[in-house]
């Protein structure tokens, strides 16, 4: 089971700043350890919500770096709403995590 | 029935008809990476990663900023923020040229949202960094050169 995301939500004027920050190997596929290589396991999808409604979609390659970082930015949000973040990565694996504007 | 994520995107209200299938289980019936543009990550030139997206031409835009260091001693955490001040801003792609494929990621906005995003990637060793952005219906393009002091990729 992966580990949960940390969300950090706060308003800066109008616009919500989210900072995400998942846990998660990002394995390239190239990397060898004793001479075989590591199979290749990395987030490939990314969905942004602000309550309920998406507001950004991602999709990510190996190239991100372990336990991604990710700051994004929503229009017309206060303080209080929601914001949902879900991963997905290339084994089916999938994690949703919320969070309250500050 | 096939219904592929881009086409419910582009359907007026999709972003509440996506959830709504989301939740039904709807893509958890299709093959985890039904919907991951696989060509888009598996092109090592500019030339043939456009060509995958299917993007004609492309124009060098100042309003497109990257912001990161000019010197990452880490390759495999590189802090790369794209912002676009064009209007309408639909996409953002981050590419780094000398990886083993150039693309890193590419995030797609709705109208709630800032075209400005921050993330981590990693890179084997200096190379142009490239920002496409496609901006009511058109694409443009910015690049800044990170060097890499330590490579990212086991090396």
């Amino acid at each position: 089971m992966a580990r949960p995301m940390r969300i950090r939500a706060r308003m800066a004027g109008d616009i919500a700043d989210v900072r995400v920050l998942m846990a998660h190997e990002m394995e390239t596929g190239t990397r060898k350890v004793d001479g075989k290589a590591v199979p290749a396991w990395f987030i490939s999808e990314v969905t942004a919500q602000h309550n309920g409604k998406t507001v950004m979609t991602a999709q990510w390659g190996p190239a991100v770096s372990k336990n991604p970082y990710m700051q994004f930015k929503v229009k017309g949000a206060k303080a209080g709403d929601k914001v949902a973040v879900t991963w997905k990565d290339n084994k089916g694996e999938t994690r949703t995590d919320e969070a309250a504007i500050a | 029935m096939k219904v592929e994520r881009r086409d419910v995107l582009k359907v007026g209200g999709g972003a509440a008809v996506y959830s709504a299938l989301a939740s039904m289980g709807f893509f958890a019936a299709n093959p985890a990476m039904a919907s991951w543009n696989k060509d888009w990550f598996a092109t090592k030139s500019i030339a043939d990663t456009l060509k995958a997206m299917g993007v004609g031409s492309t124009t060098e835009s100042s309003e497109i900023n990257i912001t990161s260091p000019d010197i990452a001693e880490n390759g495999a955490v590189v802090p790369v923020g794209v912002a676009s001040n064009l209007p309408q801003t639909q996409m953002v792609a981050v590419m780094v040229e000398k990886n083993p494929a150039m693309m890193a990621g590419f995030f797609e906005f709705t109208d709630n949202a800032v075209p400005d995003v921050s993330m981590r990637v990693k890179m084997g060793q200096s190379s142009d960094v490239y920002a496409l952005v496609k901006a009511d219906g058109k694409f443009y393009m910015a690049k800044k050169e990170i060097k890499v002091t330590l490579g990212g990729c086991g090396g």
